[in-house]
């Protein structure tokens, strides 16, 4: 039996990605190029998706149909593309990553952005044949909207062109100067061949002119220390907990995840929308209570006094408190099949809180080629634009670029009940 | 268990847990009635042992539901009964009865036909008598590639049938928990969970499995490349020329007897499985008989099937 580190486990950090690309750029192969690498896929699955059949074992990833094995869906399979988001899990002794692995065609942008709300690094793939494409503007403008910290530029098929350097040097000259446009600035670029290995996790033989990491290097040693323990405290109520029972007859629990900052016992805290304030007595959680608290942890909060809360309520720090409005002006990019209109009415969700919202003005479309601002009187689906909501209460937020929790939005269709729109609060 | 790799950050299995538990507060907030489905096996055990963390000190805010097929292993049974109790869980069990008294067998029928009574319309049955709109299902996308696809909030139409082309986009943490009349939600809290985390907290938080799941002598066949156990009068599910023999084995993931292999183990502690877990290189789901066939988990899971 080989030893298992226990200690190493405890020390693994989660990394959530997302892969884009447009179609046929290699996503899928790169995936299960990765899965297969780091051991992420087992060998029944793999035989699986093997070219040859009859085959008891897989000497080496060249007799594998990698697309094949992320590719889930029987329609993926028979059209050769992949519809939906698939998520693939794998490890290194590092670190676990969660890949959400996206669709390039142009009708599942909506797809794509699912996948990438929750990541903190995405990959974008592109053709080393084709060059920079139109999805690919569109991916990289959704990706620095939605904040992504880390953008990686995966230059994949150099097998194609020969290991070619100035082909890759080209790309990422092109790259470079469309992100800079849009201020994004932590871009990293590499060379790859997703279907022989180079530069995936091996470096390979064929590329010794690039001198940077290889891809899962790059993702082993991304920064994944972000700040949010250090924002200001946020507490979306989800649930008053009053179990009412014989041992607990007075029991008043808050829970809820903390979206940002560090909570402690004693620390005084308000009520976002009332403005009323008492300290917080206890931070309750299963494996008994807690001094101090911090995101993303989910814990119960109790309070010294009785106070009106309620699911939708966020409590804060009163020294650091959110901005509030009625007239909520955000980036909204469109995922409904039905366009957002003037004047329409929609459901939205932030953070535990849903309220009615009217389309007050579409301040502008974004033209994702040029990125310039352009006037519109609604947005179809997969477009993004400005949009000022009237609100049928105020909100309690932070600007997304400073809070990703807080700062987002689902719109909801009130007639279908589908989610139509995602939001990022300017 | 180690909370934190520095202070302030969480290790992966802790924010695992913050994430499942963020999303069976959403489901308890957002609907009427959910239930929780309760499949005896690991990954049941450690979705029950969240639900516990999510609610705590309250009792459960929902009850478990076990779709009983009548096959499942006397160990299940046992320790399904005996958990319920100590937690204080209300436990309710459904089984398709009709199916059963006109004698439903995976030999006689096919594996296909029996899980698509006893499994598939046994569930639809039993959520439309409790009439609930949320059904919590320990479900991991790792587990097979369909499973890959699907949404933590998973919507099933009035026959209860998912349409996987047709899923609502998921962003953030903000789940759209609106729903038709007679629709309903499937909610997959262990959706980010593998095979490797759930044993992995198993062991830090100490959660009662099954004993089946540890390595000790059984009775089996082999069949093909399965080992198949051999229980006291379930020997007519036995086929032509298989002869029982003791093996040192265990389980990877528990379902019906005449359907769930066993693997050849040594591994009879907790940090053995792990250590097992962590070199084995074929996946778990290899051992159930349902999964083998072209796109069949995916068939199952439009009909209904978890």
């Amino acid at each position: 039996m080989t030893e298992y580190d226990f200690k190493l486990s405890q020390e693994i950090e989660l990394l959530r990605l997302v892969a884009v690309g447009s179609v046929d750029d290699g996503k899928s192969t790169l995936i299960g190029r990765l899965l297969v690498d780091t051991k992420g896929a087992f060998e029944d699955q793999l035989l699986a998706v093997r070219k040859k059949r009859g085959q008891a074992h897989i000497a080496s990833p060249e007799e594998i149909d990698l697309a094949m094995l992320t590719d889930g869906l029987a329609a993926e399979r028979e059209q050769g593309i992949t519809i939906d988001v698939a998520y693939r899990y794998f490890a290194t002794p590092k670190r676990k990553f969660i890949m959400a692995d996206c669709p390039g065609h142009e009708q599942y942008t909506r797809n794509m952005v699912t996948g990438a709300s929750t990541a903190n690094a995405a990959i974008i793939l592109i053709d080393a044949r084709n060059g920079v494409m139109p999805q690919t503007r569109r991916h990289t403008h959704i990706l620095g909207l939605l904040g992504i910290p880390h953008l990686i530029v995966a230059v994949n098929k150099m097998d194609l062109v020969g290991y070619e350097q100035s082909v890759f040097e080209a790309i990422r000259a092109e790259m470079r100067e469309y992100c800079a446009k849009q201020g994004i600035r932590d871009l990293i670029c590499i060379p790859i061949s997703a279907l022989n290995g180079d530069m995936v996790a091996v470096r390979g033989e064929h590329m010794d002119w690039y001198t940077g990491k290889t891809l899962l290097e790059t993702l082993e040693t991304l920064s994944v220390m972000d700040d949010i323990d250090r924002k200001p405290f946020r507490f979306p109520v989800q649930l008053v907990n009053r179990p009412q029972t014989r041992e607990l007859p007075d029991y008043r629990g808050f829970m809820g995840t903390i979206a940002s900052g560090t909570v402690r016992v004693g620390d005084e805290v308000m009520v976002a929308s009332s403005g009323l304030k008492t300290h917080i007595k206890e931070i309750v959680t299963f494996d008994g209570n807690l001094e101090e608290a911090f995101a993303p942890q989910s814990v119960s909060l109790t309070l010294t006094d009785e106070i009106d809360v309620s699911r939708g309520d966020m409590l804060v720090h009163p020294d650091t408190p959110p901005q509030d409005t009625r007239d909520l002006s955000a980036n909204v990019c469109w995922i409904g099949a039905e366009p957002l209109t003037r004047r329409k009415k929609y459901l939205i969700k932030h953070t535990t809180n849903t309220v009615k919202a009217m389309v007050a003005e579409i301040e502008f479309r974004r033209n994702i080629h040029t990125l310039e601002q352009e006037a519109a009187d609604a947005l179809e689906m997969n477009e993004i634009g400005r949009i000022t909501f009237r609100l049928q209460k105020p909100m309690y937020y932070d600007a997304y670029a400073d809070n990703r929790v807080t700062g987002s939005f689902i719109i909801i269709d009130t007639f279908t009940n589908n989610t139509v729109g995602a939001g990022m609060i300017v | 268990m180690a909370e934190r790799i520095s202070e302030h950050r969480l290790t992966q299995l802790k924010a695992l847990e913050a994430e499942s538990i963020h999303i069976m507060r959403e489901v308890v907030a957002e609907f009427r009635n959910p239930v929780m489905l309760y499949s005896i096996g690991k990954d049941s055990s450690v979705m029950l042992h969240l639900a516990r963390k999510a609610f705590y000190p309250a009792p459960l805010p929902f009850p478990l539901l076990h779709v009983d097929t009548g096959y499942k292993f006397p160990e299940m049974y046992e320790f399904r009964d005996w958990y319920a109790r100590e937690i204080g869980a209300e436990l309710i069990v459904r089984r398709n009865e009709e199916a059963i008294a006109r004698g439903m067998n995976p030999k006689e029928y096919g594996v296909a036909r029996c899980c698509g009574a006893l499994k598939t319309q046994g569930l639809l049955d039993a959520l439309e008598e409790g009439g609930y709109d949320a059904a919590f299902g320990g479900a991991r996308r790792d587990e097979e590639r369909s499973r890959a696809k699907e949404r933590v909030f998973s919507i099933r139409d009035e026959f209860g049938q998912w349409d996987p082309k047709n899923q609502r986009p998921e962003l953030w943490n903000i789940y759209n928990g609106r729903i038709h009349e007679g629709e309903s939600v499937r909610v997959f809290p262990l959706s980010n969970w593998t095979e490797m985390d759930i044993w992995l907290y198993i062991r830090e938080e100490n959660i009662p499995i099954v004993p089946l799941y540890y390595a000790k002598k059984r009775l089996m066949v082999e069949r093909g490349p399965l080992l198949i156990p051999v229980y006291p009068g379930m020997e007519d599910q036995l086929h032509e020329g298989e002869e029982p023999v003791e093996v040192m084995c265990r389980f990877r993931t528990l379902g019906c007897i005449p359907c769930t292999g066993a693997v050849r183990s040594e591994a009879a502690t907790i940090d053995e499985i792990v250590a097992e877990a962590a070199a084995a290189r074929r996946s778990e789901r290899e051992t159930r008989i349902i999964d083998h066939g072209s796109n069949s988990m995916e068939d199952k899971k439009k009909e209904g099937y978890f």
